[in-house]
């Protein structure tokens, strides 16, 4: 995949997020404090605005500089949460002007440790982590199987999906839902939610044949 | 939704702009979003900074000037601030003596001012941090993200901000920002919830005979839900909860702080009854607060947060402070 690809996802992911921006809020007003969805879409517009005017030679650049506007703008932990996702996947990618499946597994799988190092949380905390790590798994596995691409890309949404579902029950064990405890059961984790959206737009990036 | 505002996005820019204008001791910076006390940086004294979502006014840029904050970091409403602001106002407050950042255990307040120190101490900048979480209600804090820091905010940045004023070192500022969030506990109790501008309605449902118990203060539902009661009976459940987890004797501050939408003669009730309660244990409200301090936009209800003083505690709160919200001595 080249630089076209990945501005595509992040162009996928910040339409998802726009159009799933009340959603999220709601998901949020429940368990949090009705934010989310605001804020990853102020985030969002800032990291279109940022890839428009400071157009990326490489993927690892535009994965950086997605993750570094997006700390720069959002707040907040989903701020430098997803801030870091994107950061370290392009860290990972490095000044490469293409990549490939695997590396792409690989820069996820990293993403997804550096997260869990930063918020402390891990999977069955009822949070992001609940559907990003199951999707790197297994984008992971169905790349190193010799998968498709686009299968591969399937399988993470799909275990992305699956996550966030199994967390629903969940009591949630980090951030601000974690305040509410037994209380917190029986509702979708908005970061996971976000998480879902992110993963099926690298799907959609997939599909529109800008590789 | 009726609010007095003009866009929903321009709620922390608009409001900034009007707090410049009311207080000519501060110095705002509207674009980075900082608020400065005027003669920020003050040579050889140690700076303080604090910071958190918008929403909770007085709280922080009401507490910006002489005795305590050097500046003060809005975020969006209910939204910690971002790395780069942090930074700027650590740097615009350096008077070579370090930084003390003063910051509330909400994930996102913790995450963005540990990379804004890491920033700051990449740039040369002597950065401590004081880690407030003051609140009761969170009752499992081994399996959470900790206890929430709410109402000791504004005794630790009163305090620690007094003793920098009196030039004491960046370490020893630090240890009594620790000191007084060590001896302080929070309870809140809201009788409705409240409304976010960008979300346009309540961030939840409570009905007329109901209330949330050991709520913090982002409008997020508490820790249970009971029937509306008495004063006398809602501020017993707050203080129980205090004094089951820190026994209460001796001199204490306390605070009855308004979460925005409740009257002050709501408020002195509640103090009438915390007074009691204290006594009943054989402790003395010896200083106090009540007004709206740490506010939930337009949340109903009270927070109560005690502190068991030390001779040293008391002076320094007793030492003369000027900034919008508090001020007295000077």
């Amino acid at each position: 995949m080249d630089t076209g690809f990945f501005v595509a996802w992040i162009e996928a992911a910040a339409r998802a997020v726009a159009a799933g921006r009340e959603r999220l809020t709601e998901l949020d007003a429940a368990i949090g404090d009705a934010d989310h969805g605001v804020n990853l879409d102020r985030g969002f517009t800032a990291v279109r605005e940022a890839l428009a005017a400071d157009p990326p030679a490489t993927p690892g650049r535009a994965l950086t500089l997605t993750g570094t506007t997006l700390i720069r703008k959002v707040g907040g932990a989903s701020g430098p949460l997803y801030g870091t996702v994107f950061r370290q996947m392009g860290a990972v990618l490095g000044s490469d002007a293409e990549t490939t499946p695997d590396a792409l597994a690989d820069a996820l799988a990293a993403a997804v440790a550096a997260v869990e190092r930063l918020g402390g949380a891990r999977e069955g905390d009822k949070t992001m982590i609940d559907a990003l790590a199951p999707a790197s798994r297994a984008l992971s596995d169905a790349v190193r199987a010799g998968s498709a691409f686009e299968e591969a890309l399937d399988a993470a949404v799909a275990a992305a999906q699956e996550g966030a579902r199994a967390a629903i029950p969940l009591r949630a064990r980090k951030g601000r839902a974690s305040y509410l405890g037994e209380r917190s059961a029986g509702h979708e984790d908005p970061g996971a939610a976000s998480s879902v959206l992110i993963v099926t737009a690298l799907r959609a990036a997939a599909s529109c044949g800008s590789r | 939704m009726k609010k007095l505002i003009n866009d929903p996005g321009d709620v922390v820019t608009e409001a900034l702009a009007g707090m410049a204008l009311a207080h000519p001791d501060l110095r705002v910076d509207a674009a980075n979003r900082i608020v400065y006390r005027r003669a920020a940086p003050v040579r050889g004294k140690v700076g303080l900074v604090s910071g958190g979502g918008s929403g909770h006014e007085p709280l922080h840029g009401g507490f910006v000037g002489h005795g305590m904050l050097d500046a003060a970091c809005p975020g969006e409403v209910f939204t910690s601030p971002v790395p780069d602001q942090v930074v700027e106002a650590t740097k615009g407050v350096d008077g070579g003596a370090g930084v003390l950042h003063i910051v509330k255990n909400y994930t996102g307040d913790v995450l963005n001012f540990q990379m804004a120190a890491e920033l700051c101490a990449e740039e040369g900048v002597r950065v401590a941090s004081v880690l407030v979480d003051d609140d009761v209600a969170v009752t499992d804090s081994l399996h959470t993200a900790g206890r929430r820091g709410t109402g000791a905010t504004v005794f630790a940045e009163k305090i620690a901000g007094a003793l920098a004023e009196a030039g004491a070192p960046l370490a020893e500022v630090a240890k009594a920002g620790e000191e007084v969030v060590a001896r302080s506990r929070s309870f809140g109790v809201a009788l409705t919830p409240c409304t976010v501008p960008a979300a346009g309605r309540p961030t939840f449902e409570l009905g007329p005979g109901e209330v949330e118990l050991g709520i913090g203060i982002h409008g997020e539902p508490g820790r249970a839900r009971a029937a509306a009661a008495p004063a006398r009976e809602l501020a017993r459940v707050a203080m129980n909860a205090v004094h089951a987890d820190m026994p209460l004797s001796g001199d204490v501050l306390v605070m009855v702080n308004g979460m925005g939408g409740t009257p002050l003669a709501e408020l002195y009730i509640v103090f009438a009854e915390v007074a009691a309660f204290l006594r009943e244990k054989g402790a003395t409200p010896a200083r106090s607060l009540v007004g709206d301090y740490v506010t939930s936009l337009d949340m109903q209800g009270f927070s109560v947060t005690v502190c068991r003083l030390t001779g040293d505690l008391t002076a320094l709160w007793d030492a003369p402070v000027a900034t919008p919200a508090l001020r007295w001595g000077r």
